[in-house]
């Protein structure tokens, strides 16, 4: 995994709430066996007609956005499905930062491997920014992983928590199956002392 | 002593193998279920790092959600990506030597269904699936997730699961539910009162006298819509009824090993004291018959309600609601009992299990199938459609001009060719009604069993006890 660098660039407003992963990658395009590919496809049935024509109101659509690489988003952003088609499409397309007052549970820990950092904010920081999105391609926003800090176009500094753990497999681009095979012995012992305790499973 | 312990509490503490300061865990995964969709670039993985299947005798995997349901489909798949995912799982299930069941296989059916049917999945566990329906195996008071295809990699190559413990949410269902109300209206009626996101960073455990008294299949559909709710994973205290399904399933425990199994079973509970951080309660006795109205599934309303106007919300939820509306082509302020439908869909993990199929056989019996509407059943496995058989539930569709489908995911997402036309209405016992899932601009109602097949044989959303002729209607 590359490492994540300091991202300065375009922030693309999506205000509604429970945008789910339906809509991120509609199941039409899970059927492929790659994970690359799938940027052009991301949000496709908000984005494009029946005839593949693009819609000019969708906000990705719109030439300042089109560019974007940070999603300022509405409330349970990535709801429903386990599919990690969603932030491999959102990777694709160029999205690295995604901002929201909360995520899916399995949307949030998805998009740490592949690279992308959900963020977590109140409702008043995310209004903020989901304001200075709106400016367009003018307006840029800095996000400082290394010092957890969002800088809005007009220098204000927001700051943010992220789990120290993923922080650092970003920041590095760990692999987590290396890092886990490290402790290979650990596993081991324990699958011993489970065939004992519970000889069933 | 040591400090009262939620269900959930037990089986974590049970599973992990290391844990560093900042309290991220390696979760030890007992069970590991691979389906056809979210695993071909996880397998990928393995090869191009010459990693084998860490515990292949502990990974199930079953095509499910690609498969044709139509009768001759032992002809095989015509859409070429479709078949190149189930040919993809073939493949990897024969090189990594996992159990596998194939679409020629009596018991292949639905991952959710094939996992507990043939006893994979048992009390105290940790079971993980690249699908968010994992949930539905918590009904067995084991731990049950979906995860991301990195983390199946992760899965296969170290059967472990790098976590953050969640937090502790109590859902408790007090009193006994009302003729003709079960446990989709439960499970609905809860993410309508704690929104898609209220379970979010949660384990929810359902407790409480309507839950006792559910079924092992009622349990496993209130579990499975868990993760609509937004919570990680729903589980159920296992009692004797768990016991009762469990036993003699093909890859249960038997003889000395189930004696100590079912000891260690019987200790899988919440103490008495334990700590919660969300509690919700919902009294059975008020839980009324619910639909969806919208596209996302805390847009529930009782069958008696009215399509509410976005005005009725509050914040984001104002243009949500406008956008619902647009969506399913609904006006503020109808009755709900007077939206036609077109399509009707029984099955799916939520419900594609025996009980679901008697349930809404008992409605159809002796009706027959609205003019103008489609209906399909969809049995969750193979080994369900044969016990239907044996139970004369295929006639009863039949004879009513319902379609009696072989088993697989179908039109709940509408991988395979079971689809919904741009703008046909379609009362489905499936678990989300996102816009698009069941086919482009397919607007989807969400509904038990019962319901659906009451809306099957009147052509419109309908109180199922007016069928049942029940006097509290």
């Amino acid at each position: 995994m590359e490492k994540f660098e300091k991202v300065t660039g375009i922030a693309a407003p999506m205000p509604l709430v429970n945008i789910d992963t339906d809509m991120i990658i509609p199941k039409g395009f899970l059927k492929t066996i790659k994970r690359t590919g799938l940027g052009v496809h991301a949000f496709d049935e908000m984005r494009y007609d029946r005839q593949g024509n693009e819609n000019p109101d969708f906000v990705l659509n719109k030439p300042q956005y089109r560019e974007a690489q940070i999603l300022v988003v509405g409330d349970n952003f990535g709801c429903g499905s386990s599919r990690e088609h969603a932030p491999w499409a959102l990777a694709d397309f160029g999205i690295k930062v995604i901002v929201s007052t909360s995520f899916a549970d399995i949307f949030y820990n998805n998009s740490f491997k592949n690279g992308m950092l959900p963020i977590v904010l109140p409702q008043e920081q995310v209004d903020m920014l989901m304001k200075d999105a709106e400016k367009g391609s003018n307006a840029r926003m800095t996000v400082d992983l290394e010092n957890q800090e969002i800088t809005t176009s007009e220098g204000e500094t927001i700051k943010f928590d992220v789990d120290a753990f993923k922080k650092h497999c970003l920041l590095e681009g760990l692999d987590d199956i290396g890092l886990t095979l490290e402790k290979a012995a650990a596993i081991d012992t324990f699958e011993t002392q489970m065939h004992q305790a519970r000889p069933w499973v | 002593m040591s400090a009262p312990k939620t269900l959930y509490d037990k089986i974590w503490d049970a599973h992990v193998v290391s844990e560093d300061e900042d309290g991220t865990s390696l979760l030890y995964i007992d069970r590991h279920l691979v389906h056809e969709v979210t695993s071909p670039q996880a397998f990928e993985g393995l090869r191009i790092a010459g990693r084998k299947v860490r515990a292949p005798e502990k990974t199930i995997a079953v095509p499910d959600h690609n498969v044709p349901t139509t009768l001759d489909r032992a002809k095989g798949i015509e859409n070429e990506e479709s078949r190149i995912q189930v040919d993809a799982l073939d493949k990897n299930a024969k090189d990594f030597g996992v159990n596998y069941y194939p679409v020629s296989d009596v018991r292949q059916g639905i991952v959710h269904i094939v996992g507990p049917e043939q006893g994979w999945t048992l009390p105290g566990m940790t079971v993980v699936c690249g699908d968010s329906h994992t949930a539905t195996h918590g009904a067995f008071g084991a731990l049950a997730h979906g995860i991301g295809t990195s983390e199946v990699e992760h899965v296969l190559a170290t059967q472990t699961l790098i976590q953050s413990k969640s937090k502790n949410m109590k859902v408790e269902i007090t009193g006994k539910l009302r003729p003709g109300v079960t446990a989709k209206d439960i499970t609905l009626s809860v993410i309508g009162a704690t929104g898609t996101a209220g379970g979010t960073g949660h384990v929810i455990e359902y407790c409480g006298e309507a839950i006792r008294d559910l079924s092992m299949e009622g349990r496993m559909t209130v579990c499975n819509m868990a993760i609509e709710g937004g919570a990680r994973a729903g589980l159920i205290a296992p009692d004797e009824k768990t016991f009762e399904y469990v036993k003699g399933r093909a890859h249960a425990p038997k003889g000395a090993q189930w004696e100590a199994a079912l000891h260690w079973w019987k200790q899988l509970y919440t103490d008495e004291g334990a700590h919660f951080d969300k509690v919700v309660t919902i009294k059975a006795e008020e839980i009324e018959p619910v639909v969806t109205w919208g596209t996302s599934p805390e847009d529930v309303l009782p069958i008696s309600g009215s399509v509410p106007a976005p005005e009725d919300f509050k914040g984001g939820k104002v243009e949500a609601a406008k956008r619902a509306l647009d969506y399913m082509g609904l006006e503020a302020g109808t009755k709900l009992t007077d939206i036609k439908i077109d399509v009707v869909f029984i099955g799916s993990c939520t419900n594609g299990r025996i009980e679901d199929l008697r349930a809404a056989a008992e409605v159809v019996k002796g009706r027959k199938l609205a003019d103008g509407v489609r209906a399909m059943v969809v049995p969750g496995s193979g080994l369900v459609r044969a016990q239907a058989e044996e139970e004369g539930l295929d006639k009863i569709f039949l004879d009513a001009g319902f379609e009696w489908r072989m088993a697989g995911c179908s039109m709940c997402l509408a991988m395979n060719p079971d689809q919904l036309a741009e703008g046909e209405r379609c009362a489905s016992t499936s678990n989300r009604n996102f816009e698009g899932r069941q086919g482009y601009k397919g607007r989807t109602h969400l509904m038990s069993p019962a319901m659906a097949a009451a809306a099957a044989v009147t052509g419109h959303l309908t109180d199922v006890r007016k069928l049942m002729e029940l006097e509290d209607a």
